[in-house]
């Protein structure tokens, strides 16, 4: 059996970012949306990790991690708060019906 | 197979089922719930790889902030009590193929290329917080203060975005 390593979390990385790219793709809702951004996020997360356990990063990779969840938080805030003026303005939040910057 | 294998196949699979649902689900309130068990194997997977400060900031931004706003958006977007939360999907085939390909191709890069691995550190994993906290602080003192203004202008920005109706009447 192959020990646990470096291409084991790329491949699982790897699968989680794909998974967020098909929900950033194909879902109608814009939370979902948001939701497939913030897999793509996390998979870009669990590489930095990995190189910085297996590879020669060492803690730089953390930090880096670390910049990207400070980051993926600011964006959800105004994410969240541009739908909900989405949802005042046009009534839904599906991003195929939303076709005008304003009214 | 060793426990940390064990651990590393039952973290990756709640992972991966649960971001499956995430984006197949029919049901939006499903998919921001699985979203939260998304997370919590991130976090596990973070421990396994000896990093103890992140999956204790993941657990703390990502389920306790990203999570929760997530629900507040879905619960102020939809009419929880009348229409049902049922979502709408476009494109399913093309998409799918496409995805497929980069998931292929990622994956068949990450599994040829020959990574340059440091030998593994054996002995016990030491805490990271307080290198961490030294790193900021010195190497990494202008991101980190970039960061901070950031998440000021995140705070300001958000609020002025979703209270502007007011103040045009």
């Amino acid at each position: 059996m192959l020990q646990i390593g470096l291409t084991h979390y790329l491949v699982l990385s790897a699968i989680l970012f794909s998974l967020g790219i098909f929900g950033v793709v194909t879902r109608r809702n814009a939370i979902l949306v948001l939701m497939g951004i913030e897999l793509i996020l996390n998979a870009a997360n669990i590489n930095f990790i990995a190189f910085s356990r297996y590879g020669t990063l060492n803690l730089d990779g953390h930090m880096a991690a670390i910049f990207v969840i400070v980051l993926a938080a600011a964006e959800a805030a105004i994410a969240l708060a541009i739908v909900l003026n989405i949802y005042k303005t046009f009534h839904t939040v599906n991003v195929d019906e939303i076709n005008k910057l304003k009214e | 197979m060793s426990l940390i294998d064990i651990l590393f196949y039952f973290f990756a699979t709640i992972a991966v089922v649960s971001a499956s649902i995430v984006v197949f689900s029919r049901n939006i309130i499903y998919s921001a719930f699985s979203l939260l068990f998304t997370f919590f194997a991130v976090a596990g997977l973070y421990v396994l790889l000896n990093a103890d400060f992140l999956a204790i900031t993941q657990l703390l931004i990502y389920v306790g902030g990203i999570l929760v706003l997530m629900l507040f958006g879905v619960m102020l977007t939809h009419k929880v009590v009348s229409v049902d939360m049922k979502t709408g999907t476009l494109k399913i085939l093309p998409a799918a193929l496409i995805t497929s390909m980069i998931a292929g191709t990622l994956i068949g890069i990450f599994t040829v290329t020959d990574w340059k691995v440091a030998p593994l550190q054996t002995g016990d994993p030491m805490p990271t917080a307080k290198a961490i906290g030294e790193m900021f602080m010195t190497t990494w003192l202008l991101p980190f203060e970039v960061a901070s203004v950031i998440l000021l202008i995140a705070l300001i920005g958000a609020a002025i975005i979703a209270r502007r109706d007011k103040e045009e009447k």
